[in-house]
């Protein structure tokens, strides 16, 4: 066998961007290896999402009606049997934080080599899957030696899948076994809420782990202050509690879309740019001239904050 | 009495100027830290040790003798004992795959019989993301990934906890034990280590294991995935860099930011 298996991705009764994503990746490797693309999708209102799902490149789309959230000891299950049924070459799954949940328990269930995080597949004879190495910083290549084998990918590496295909849904029956399921959801909260919207600024001042210390902060605010601008945050500002949740910038945080985006001491991770990538224009700040933020920035200062930053106070405030 | 056992990495973090060597960066441009995920997984498990009455928190790491260092800070903040496995078989081996940590630490699991075990989400390093939950199947236990909230209730064996999805959504979830929990950044707030608690760590016991010790041959930790390139990321930017001094760059930017309408109020 030669297929692939591409799991889809959902929340709360939508499908997930990456879904189409996977679809993208799924077909250019079922291409390579000169097998099918299946597309399995598990939980929730399967038959609507099959009929989204029904995109150029999908050959098949498996339904798996059990229950209404990610559950993922149901996922595994799942999976495993649609694997025994359809003995696919390569399992495609999301890196996304549902995919971090279940995919290495699958690998392991099936014992299959796992590679996550992927950012480039190719398949010459045998599987080579590009992914990033200390934050970015390296690319690396690794190979695999065996088949089958499981790779999760990163979100918005691939295209979204367009188009209609003509794919039959097969509705497939698993006999979840209940007493495997040890986890359950018990409700959602959306948190990050509050006074400001960092959402609605035209201007994002964006303070990063570069500010080394809470005090600092206040040269951030000033700076803020001084364009006219509203202050925002990468992850370890939050986390340290020198900055509400609300200020987050990024995959768990909020998606931005500012005119300017003015980072200082962030480094670009790739779950911070998740959330900043659509700005108009970006400008950053930054010690490292490799640090990854410059990889999508429009201007930028390598420099010392604590220098530049004072200056440009100066330079708005006279 | 409760066991929590730990995973904890030393992670490499790359320098500013580096060169690459093959699929390697030398030693020269690497600085060695605990992994940051780990730090909280480390707080979460002593904060549960000192609210219980008789909890034991045990780490383990797979890891050169380097790593002490970095194993003792765990030590001094209030960790009871340490494991590190190590051997040459290990030293050998370019890539350590995510099989091949579940193997080990399903071994340290079958030995130790932890009610509860704690990973963090990822190492900053290789940031594969997936030895927790890994783990968790190879040893038959619950889990629950990305966790940024925890409320244990251990008489009815369950912990309460939130695991942090994306675009600023938590999900409540209860997970039967025994357990274990990826561990988000920013759960708590990791501590720094007493001087009192360093001295203490010099007297706690960090046991030195082998795959032989841990009942493993090599074919355990024999992958699959190898590691054949390591590049430097193409750059498809077209950043401009204002540069000369401070003064110079940040006047600089004050004035693209001057065309774009900033502070003309
Ligand atoms: C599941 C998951 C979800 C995540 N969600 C988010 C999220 O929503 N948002 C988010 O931001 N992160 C998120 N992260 C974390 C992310 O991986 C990074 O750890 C984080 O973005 C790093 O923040 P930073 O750039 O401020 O810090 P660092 O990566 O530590 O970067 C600090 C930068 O400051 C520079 N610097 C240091 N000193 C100076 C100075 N004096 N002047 C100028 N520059 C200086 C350094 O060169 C470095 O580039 C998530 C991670 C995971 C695993």
């Amino acid at each position: 066998m030669s297929d692939v298996l591409a799991v889809v991705d959902h929340r709360r009764g939508q499908l997930r961007d990456i879904s189409f994503e996977l679809i993208s990746a799924g077909a250019d490797l079922a291409a390579d290896l000169g097998g099918s693309l299946h597309v399995a999708v598990i939980s929730g209102d399967v038959e609507k999402f099959a009929t989204e799902l029904d995109r150029e490149g999908v050959d098949t789309v498996y339904t798996v009606a059990h229950g209404e959230e990610f559950n993922h000891d149901v996922y595994v299950q799942a999976i495993e049997a649609l694997f025994d049924e359809l003995a696919p070459t390569a399992i495609l799954m999301p890196n996304s934080v549902n995919g971090l949940d279940y995919a290495p328990a699958v690998a392991n269930r099936l014992s299959l080599p796992l590679v996550t995080d992927a950012i480039g597949i190719s398949y010459n004879e045998t599987l080579s899957v590009a992914r990033e190495m200390y934050g970015s910083k390296v690319e690396t290549t690794v190979d695999v030696a065996t088949e089958p084998f499981a790779v999760t990918i990163r979100g918005a590496e691939w295209p979204q899948a367009k188009g209609n295909g003509s794919a039959p849904v097969e509705p497939f029956e698993v006999s979840i076994d209940e007493s495997a399921v040890r986890s359950t959801v018990t409700g959602f909260e959306e948190v990050g809420g509050g006074d400001v919207d960092i959402t609605d600024a035209d201007i994002l001042v964006s303070v990063g782990r570069g500010i080394e210390d809470e005090e600092n902060i206040e040269l951030i605010e000033e700076l803020a202050a001084a364009l006219g601008a509203t202050l925002s945050s990468s992850r370890p500002i939050v986390d340290n509690g020198w900055l509400p949740k609300n200020r987050q910038v990024g995959q768990s945080g909020k998606v931005v879309t500012p005119d300017i985006y003015l980072a200082v001491g962030i480094s670009g991770a790739v779950q911070h740019v998740a959330g900043m990538k659509g700005s108009d224009t970006i400008i950053a700040i930054n010690t490292d001239p490799n640090a990854p933020i410059f990889d999508i920035a429009d201007y930028g200062i390598v420099g010392d904050l604590f220098d530049v930053v004072p200056v440009l106070i100066d330079e708005f405030s006279s | 009495m409760m066991k929590v056992l730990v995973t904890v990495k030393e992670v490499a973090e790359v320098e500013e100027d580096f060169v690459l060597d093959g699929t390697r960066i030398d030693d020269r441009f690497l600085e060695y830290d605990l992994n940051e995920w780990d730090d909280y997984a480390i707080e979460t498990a002593v904060q549960l040790a000192e609210a219980g009455d008789d909890v034991e928190v045990v780490s383990a790491t797979i890891g050169p003798e380097r790593c002490e260092e970095t194993i003792r800070m765990a030590l001094a903040k209030g960790v009871d004992r340490g494991i590190r496995v190590w051997d040459d078989t290990l030293a050998s081996v370019d890539l350590l795959d995510v099989n091949a940590k579940t193997e080990i630490f399903n071994a340290i699991i079958a030995e130790e019989e932890p009610d509860l075990i704690l990973t963090g989400v990822q190492a900053h390093d290789d940031s594969f993301g997936a030895t927790g939950v890994s783990v968790a199947d190879a040893a038959g236990y619950e889990w629950a990934a990305v966790v940024n909230a925890l409320d244990l209730d251990a008489d009815a064996g369950v912990a309460h906890v939130r695991r942090e999805l994306e675009g600023g959504v938590e999900e409540l979830t209860d997970v039967e034990l025994p357990a274990v929990l990826t561990i988000q950044t920013g759960i708590n707030e990791p501590r720094y280590a007493s001087l009192r608690g360093i001295r203490m760590a010099q007297r706690k016991e960090i046991a030195q294991q082998t795959l032989d010790d841990l009942g493993l041959d090599e074919g355990a930790v024999e992958s699959q995935i190898t590691l054949t390139d390591m590049y430097e990321p193409e750059s498809e930017s077209d950043v401009e860099l204002f540069e000369g001094d401070a003064d110079a760059a940040a006047a600089s930017l004050a004035s693209v930011l001057r065309e774009k309408g900033v502070g003309a109020q």
